[in-house]
């Protein structure tokens, strides 16, 4: 396969990874490696995302699909006619002598990971990306691989345990700041800095079991494990906690961006009524002739909004991103009130002006009334504690969010007391965070609460949140 | 024409000559700003406030001695100010000036008078096409302006020509190279997109933000730049809702440098702290992770 078809079926990944390549793209990107030549891998990098990846949202797949398709070195460690002559072509000086693992005894292999462990240090003290790109290398050579049923597998939890890069944390530290002081600024700032090393060290090492699994299998089979799903398509409810923390510092730029594509759609088309006077003033400059004629503009609707959160385990993650972004939208609205509950109803509308967005949601479990028995939701009983203390929050002009997968564990479901809510809002919607074909299985009363509420949408991802807030805002 | 063909030999030259203008570029700007010159295509620069952006395009029109022509997009951005427009003014006085003269002769004097070179005010984009003479295009904050203006720009940027009908469709005699650069507060058109080298502008790596604050301080002792960058990206990686750009830790800089604080410690960062966070609840955040508040 030459580079060109190479580049071909690359782009071809790159769509199967949800990332859109137009075909004149693709012949962008091969003029662009055409000027630069294939020599220098980076460049060839630079110039591929240049030409094939317009997003930044785009970016951790391209990369990760960039490195399984133009990998490297070719053959490194686990070339298939001759891994003793390959692997000589890496020696560095201090390297073991390269011999298949399993040739090794425990003790040198003790002695070689004491080795690769010491020249981590200093390349995570000199932020050395190319000894610490070639430890990695050397670590899932020795430490990574297992024999499989077809062939060797390679495994990231071996080669990372073997090394085991936060342990070397504190002698870092020592390193780093000498004799200064500890516990203070310095320490935290220099904890940060090698924290980042490590995390792409990591990275380092997972990038090169890749690559090894794609030796071994083929890059297709691998590939599909490989890439992360884009950030505006991970699941809430599957969501990893770095995820969580990468969704929630999207919230203001996605806010921002809702905002403004907004006001866009208001602006769009005639304004309001005529303004005689600007328009007449305009007409001075042209003779007396009103050229242009100048209005006055819409006043935009603005509704106002009650949020309704079930703040459980698994679907608080969920409730937060959603309270935040609604709570970045607030301009958008006249008033929004934020309610919580697991079993028992609070409002938390002055946990949202609080100063700290990172534990909020801490803050209302810690602080809102929201459990009465043994702490498993109960919307039943929510709706009602609702209904009954802040009935007057619902009034013709509020738009009824309600936020939770409405799994009630057999509970009572309140459906009465949730219909007259709706009829009393103008509008009801329901976000459920579980995929459609979930609903009404097991516990979940979602059929029941469907036929209440205006309606109810699948909200899995932050795309789909997206699409709904733009729908829920009137132009 | 030679200028015309190539203006940087290779990748290397690229960050040779923005360097000697100060700024730093590291290898895919370098790369990318090399494409979009082999390629003679627009570089669409994306990227949060703060990083380098306009900067780029500045460095890079004094590094090929090309002028920089801007122009800033904002909401309403027409036609009228990004192209060219007529000087109404102007034509209405020629037309008075001239209303002595009678019949279809005299009007016909006018109407030719009136719709010539002299009666055009050519806005940025015009005035970028007509220019024989090297010349750098920046469309600064392309993601301000409505969506009609983008496909103005598709239109100019592909062809790198403007039709006007009373006088001609006119090409360029050298195309420009453009820069367009976006905060991302709306997604550009996937159309102009297509048509534009890509560079995503981030947070640079430490090395780089000291390199490029000892650049733009060069008063500042190393260590001292070192410890600030450090704080930086502490900062950077929590949960803030605005984090510190380049410009703002090369501000933080001035300021310490003018205060003359000798050490980084708590006392200096709390104090000053109001330089990089301008939101009061991020301060609260920094001041309580980074424990500021015990001394």
């Amino acid at each position: 396969m030459n580079l060109l078809d190479r580049t071909v079926t690359f782009t071809a990944a790159l769509r199967r990874a949800g990332i859109p390549v137009s075909t004149a793209e693709t012949v962008d990107a091969a003029a662009a490696v055409g000027a630069l030549g294939w020599l220098d891998r980076d460049a060839v990098r630079a110039a591929l995302a240049a030409t094939l990846c317009k997003r930044p949202l785009y970016r951790p797949a391209f990369d990760t699909l960039f490195d399984l398709y133009f990998p490297p070195r070719i053959g490194d460690g686990v070339s298939l006619e001759d891994p003793q002559a390959d692997e000589s072509g890496n020696g560095a000086p201090g390297e073991d002598p390269a011999t298949e693992p399993g040739e090794l005894t425990p003790e040198d292999l003790e002695t070689l990971r004491r080795a690769l462990r010491d020249e981590l240090r200093d390349a995570l003290r000199d932020g050395d990306d190319e000894s610490l790109r070639s430890l990695a290398r050397r670590a899932v050579n020795a430490f990574g691989s297992a024999p499989g049923s077809s062939g060797r597998s390679w495994f990231l939890y071996r080669a990372l345990r073997a090394m085991s890069a936060e342990t070397l944390t504190a002698d870092l530290l020592t390193i780093l700041l000498g004799d200064e002081e500890r516990g203070g600024l310095a320490e935290r700032a220099a904890r940060q800095t090698i924290a980042d090393r490590i995390r792409s060290f990591e990275e380092m090492v997972a990038a090169e079991v890749r690559r090894r699994m794609a030796e071994e299998r083929g890059i297709e089979a691998i590939e599909r494990t490989a890439v992360r799903p884009l950030d505006d398509q991970v699941e809430f409810l599957r969501a990893s906690q770095r995820d969580l923390v990468e969704l929630r510092r999207q919230v203001y730029p996605l806010a921002r961006r809702l905002a403004t594509r907004l006001t866009a759609r208001r602006h769009l088309g005639r304004d309001g009524r005529l303004d005689f006077r600007r328009t007449v003033r305009a007409s001075l400059a042209t003779g007396g002739v009103p050229v242009e004629t100048k209005h006055r503009p819409r006043k935009p609707h603005k509704p106002e909004l009650v949020v309704l959160c079930d703040v459980s385990g698994s679907v608080s993650s969920f409730a937060h991103f959603t309270l935040l972004l609604t709570h970045a939208l607030r301009e958008q609205f006249t008033k929004v009130r934020a309610f919580a509950f697991i079993e028992s109803t609070d409002e938390v509308t002055r946990f949202l002006r609080g100063v700290d967005v990172g534990d909020m949601m801490a803050r209302i479990s810690r602080e809102a009334n929201l459990v009465y028995y043994d702490g498993h939701s109960d919307y039943g009983r929510a709706i009602e504690v609702f209904a009954e203390r802040y009935s007057d929050a619902v009034g013709p002009r509020t738009s009824l969010l309600i936020l939770g997968d409405a799994r009630n564990n057999y509970r009572a479901t309140s459906a009465t007391v949730l219909r007259q809510l709706c009829a009393q809002a103008r509008h009801s919607y329901w976000l459920n965070p579980e995929p459609r074909a979930y609903w009404g299985s097991g516990d979940s009363a979602s059929e029941i609460y469907a036929e209440l509420v205006d309606e109810m949408v699948e909200c899995r991802n932050v795309d789909q949140l997206q699409q709904f807030v733009e729908r829920l805002l009137p132009s | 024409m030679s200028l015309q063909e190539h203006t940087f030999a290779d990748v290397a030259d690229v960050r040779e000559r923005l360097g000697a203008t100060g700024y730093l570029a590291d290898e895919a700007i370098a790369t990318t700003v090399f494409l979009a010159d082999r390629l003679r295509k627009p570089l669409l620069v994306e990227g949060p406030a703060g990083v380098g952006k306009t900067e780029l395009a500045k460095a890079l029109a004094s590094a090929v001695g090309a002028e920089l022509i801007r122009l800033q997009c904002y909401e309403g951005l027409d036609e009228a100010r990004a192209l060219y427009e007529w000087n109404y003014k102007k034509q209405l006085l020629r037309i008075q000036a001239g209303s002595g003269e009678s019949g279809t002769q005299g009007w016909q004097q006018a109407h030719d008078d009136i719709f010539s070179e002299e009666f055009l005010l050519s806005r940025p984009l015009l005035t970028a096409i007509r220019r024989e003479e090297p010349t750098v295009l920046l469309v600064d904050e392309t993601d301000k302006a409505d969506v009609e203006v983008e496909g103005l720009l598709l239109e100019v940027l592909s062809d790198f020509q403007v039709t006007i009908p009373e006088l001609g469709t006119i090409t360029a005699v050298r195309k420009p190279f453009v820069i367009l650069t976006s905060n991302a507060t709306r997604e550009l058109s996937e159309a102009l997109k297509r048509r534009c080298l890509y560079l995503h502008l981030d947070y640079p790596s430490a090395e780089r933000e000291k390199e490029i604050v000892l650049s733009r301080v060069p008063d500042l002792p190393e260590k001292l730049a070192e410890a600030l960058v450090r704080v930086v990206r502490a900062l950077r990686a929590m949960e803030l809702r605005k984090a510190p750009s380049i410009a703002e830790s090369i501000d933080w800089a001035h300021t310490v440098l003018a205060l003359g604080f000798d050490t980084f410690d708590e006392a200096a960062v709390a104090s000053t702290l109001g330089v990089v966070l301008k939101h009061a609840s991020d301060q609260a955040r920094a001041i309580d992770q980074l424990k500021l508040s015990a001394n």
